[in-house]
């Protein structure tokens, strides 16, 4: 029996900021648009994001798009496509700017302008410094406010919402165009077939790849474990952000709004280290810059602790009053998830991972692009993504903090655009293939019928130390050969998980098995990947190939499921309008 | 349907601390709940993310009085 079918012109996948950025696009050029998301829309994970949005809106002293285009090529250590970031960081005012129009709390100057905070790696020429007050906030709520007002507005809008919906698998006809997805109501278990006329992914990241990460349990990168069944490859996977500071043991974030307020590192001998790795910039450097420094103290045994496995954040001397009004939160946060009050002691942290800088291959009108014959870009019809489950590829081997709700907003509306003017060229719907659906019902039905099976919660943790261990912010060649290998054992796990509850109602077991059949192709991507890529770069740091490697490795990694192979495309060099930012050293 | 596994969906938010305490208070808390306070529970899921996690965290307080009861294991 087939999957009941519903139509939409299109179908968005996500919820978090940049499905509602795109859903908005689409409902206010007046077509029919599907969002489905797990959680309520509000409770996506971009509602976790404190530090706020990145734009050069000069409201705090000179600033320029262009400078912010520097840092971000900077940051992304030349591995970023330079058309994209010159198209976001020119947009990002924009994009702030229209949001505040949609009425976002942003905090404001006396003037009533929006007040923009420090952030580390943003600076004023072209690199040259003094630091740049680039980022836009609501107090440490920018998310959750963003979420909030891209919500309201949507529903404004007449977005259709389908909430608690889990979509499974895309359905590409035999040209290959996107022509709809499957999905689970969570509240029935029934699956139908969402049959659209193009398919936009927003599924945010993949954290819960990791044992310590920052991310929500939701964040299991569906969207990637989704378009990599379909024939779709995954782009450098290998680069994995670190946020410095989780909670030692937790993976409780403090934002990095505490340096920004001038908190600062110190290690067991109470040294503030960061002056011996970034004499400049100290506690303000890059974040990747910052853990790997942190790694290093851990690594050479100045760690603290019993284990001497974390270093300390040190803010008592910013006094009480700052703390409680610049960092609300982050006192109450230190004493739940780490037993530290930080007025008067500091907070033991530890390299945790945030953020992920791969993801499916986009370019920055949010077309999803894969290689066919000799072009390593040819446009997927009918399939977009956008915001952090999508690489277009901005942060490049390293995300400056605030770059991703830009990223967001930016890339959002592009892909929604994109989406729009797709819709006008192709007005009808493609029919659906016969075997629509066929691949879903195979996995459901082999999950159903499983015996003497593996528990998901044990495999799941199985793959996430497999990261953790070998995958790290530190990256060694027995180890990444090891990954790899133990991977691969991890992943016939999970083609034999089994669930005991049957049910088909808000069967959390079944989903959390779906969920990790996206994590394992998110896992064995970043494995493959990290293992072939000779040199260091951004956040991929590896012990035996210390530097970058331009002349060999400037170049875009591709993961392919099928076949576990990698294929490598170049960068873009060349921005729109600007001229080329030539690779130099990067140093903070 | 079990209500138990509704509300472990509805235990899964936006923040990880937020997913952390609900599972602690889930696995830990919820089994020796009265009817009407697991009744109260699902109101409390009914918060916006931030709104339930300054109330679990203590940075903010309820008036409302079944509230506070669930608040205060939350805290522990
Ligand atoms: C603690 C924390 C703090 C951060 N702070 C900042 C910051 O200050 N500034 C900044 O720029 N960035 C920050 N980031 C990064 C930023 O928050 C994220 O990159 C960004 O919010 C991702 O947004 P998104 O829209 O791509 O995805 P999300 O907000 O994660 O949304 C994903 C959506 O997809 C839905 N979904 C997923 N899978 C499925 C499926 N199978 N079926 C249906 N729906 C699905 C989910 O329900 C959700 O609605 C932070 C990240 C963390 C973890």
């Amino acid at each position: 029996m087939s999957y009941p079918v519903r139509k939409f012109d299109a179908v968005i996948v996500g919820a978090g900021g940049a499905g509602l950025r795109a859903a908005l696009q689409l409902s206010e050029a007046g077509c029919k648009v599907a969002v489905l998301s797990k959680v309520f829309p509000t409770r996506s994970h971009t509602v976790a994001a404190q530090g706020g949005v990145g734009a050069a809106l000069a409201n705090m002293g000179e600033d320029s798009w262009h400078w912010h285009m520097y840092d971000t090529v900077k940051g992304s250590d030349w591995l970023g496509d330079q058309d994209a970031i010159e198209f976001m960081c020119r947009e990002a005012p924009k994009s702030v700017i229209e949001l505040e129009h949609f009425g976002m709390p942003f905090d404001r100057n006396e003037n009533g302008s929006v007040y923009q905070r420090p952030f580390g790696g943003h600076m004023q020429n072209f690199g040259a410094g003094p630091p740049s007050q680039r980022s836009c906030c609501a107090a440490d709520r920018t998310g959750h406010a963003m979420l909030h007002t891209l919500y309201q507005r949507n529903v404004r809008s007449n977005t259709h919402f389908f909430v608690e919906w889990m979509a499974l698998d895309l359905i590409r006809d035999s040209s290959g165009q996107a022509v709809g997805v499957t999905a689970m109501e969570m509240e029935t278990g029934e699956v139908s077939i969402f049959h659209s006329k193009a398919v936009l992914f927003a599924t945010g990241g993949a954290g819960r790849v990791y044992a310590s990460s920052t991310n929500a349990f939701i964040n299991t990168g569906d969207g990637l474990g989704i378009v990599s069944r379909a024939g779709i490859p995954l782009e450098d996977m290998e680069f994995w952000q670190f946020h410095p500071t989780g909670v030692a043991g937790a993976g409780v974030l403090i934002t990095e709004g505490v340096r920004g307020e001038g908190g600062y590192l110190l290690n067991k001998d109470g040294e503030r280290f960061m002056e011996r790795y970034a004499p400049n910039a100290k506690d303000l450097a890059s974040r990747d810059v910052v853990a790997r420094a942190m790694a290093t103290e851990i690594k050479d045994g100045r760690g603290c602790g019993d284990n001497a496995d974390h270093v300390m954040l040190k803010l008592d001397h910013l006094g009480e009053e700052l703390i409680e009004s610049k960092l609300p939160g982050i006192r109450e946060i230190s004493k739940k998830f780490a037993n530290v009050d930080p007025v008067k002691d500091p907070i033991p942290v530890v390299p945790t991972c945030h953020y992920m800088m791969g993801g499916i291959p986009t370019n920055y009108r949010g077309e999803v692009v894969a290689p066919s014959g000799e072009n390593k870009e040819a446009i997927v019809p009918g399939l977009f993504a956008a915001g952090e489950c999508a690489c277009a590829s901005v942060h490049g081997a390293n995300r400056l903090g605030t770059n991703s709700l830009t990223d967001l907003l930016v890339f959002g509306k592009s892909a929604g655009n994109s989406t729009v003017e797709f819709l006008k060229q192709n007005r009808e719907h493609k029919d659906l293939p016969r075997d629509a659906g066929d691949l879903t019902r195979e996995r459901l039905d082999r999950l159903n019928n499983q015996t003497n099976g593996e528990s998901v919660s044990e495999v799941g943790a199985a793959l996430r130390q497999t990261m953790q261990r070998n995958c790290g912010v530190f990256r060694f060649p027995d180890l990444l050969a090891n990954g790899v290998a133990e991977i691969k054992e991890v992943e016939q796990r999970v083609m034999r998980t089994q669930i005991s509850d049957k049910s088909k109602v808000f069967n959390t077991a079944r989903i959390e098995a779906l969920e990790l059949d996206n994590l394992i192709e998110v896992a064995m991507a970043s494995l493959v990947s990290a293992e072939a890529r000779q040199e260091s770069r951004g956040a991929h740091d590896r012990a035996d190939f210390s530097d970058r490697d331009d002349e060999n490795w400037l170049k875009h990694t591709l993961w392919f499921k099928e076949g576990n192979r990698l294929d490598y495309k170049p960068v873009h060099m060349n921005p729109l309008t600007a001229e080329t930012i030539e690779p130099k050293v990067r140093t903070y | 349907m079990s209500d138990m596994d509704r509300l472990r969906w509805s235990c899964r938010r936006g923040l990880l601390e937020l997913d952390l305490v609900l599972q602690r208070f889930l696995n830990e808390e919820y089994s020796s709940l009265g009817a009407e306070q697991r009744e109260t529970f699902k109101r409390l899921l009914g918060l916006q993310d931030n709104e339930l996690l300054d109330l679990a965290m203590g940075r903010a307080d309820t008036s409302d009085e079944k509230f506070g009861e669930l608040v205060n294991l939350m805290r522990k």
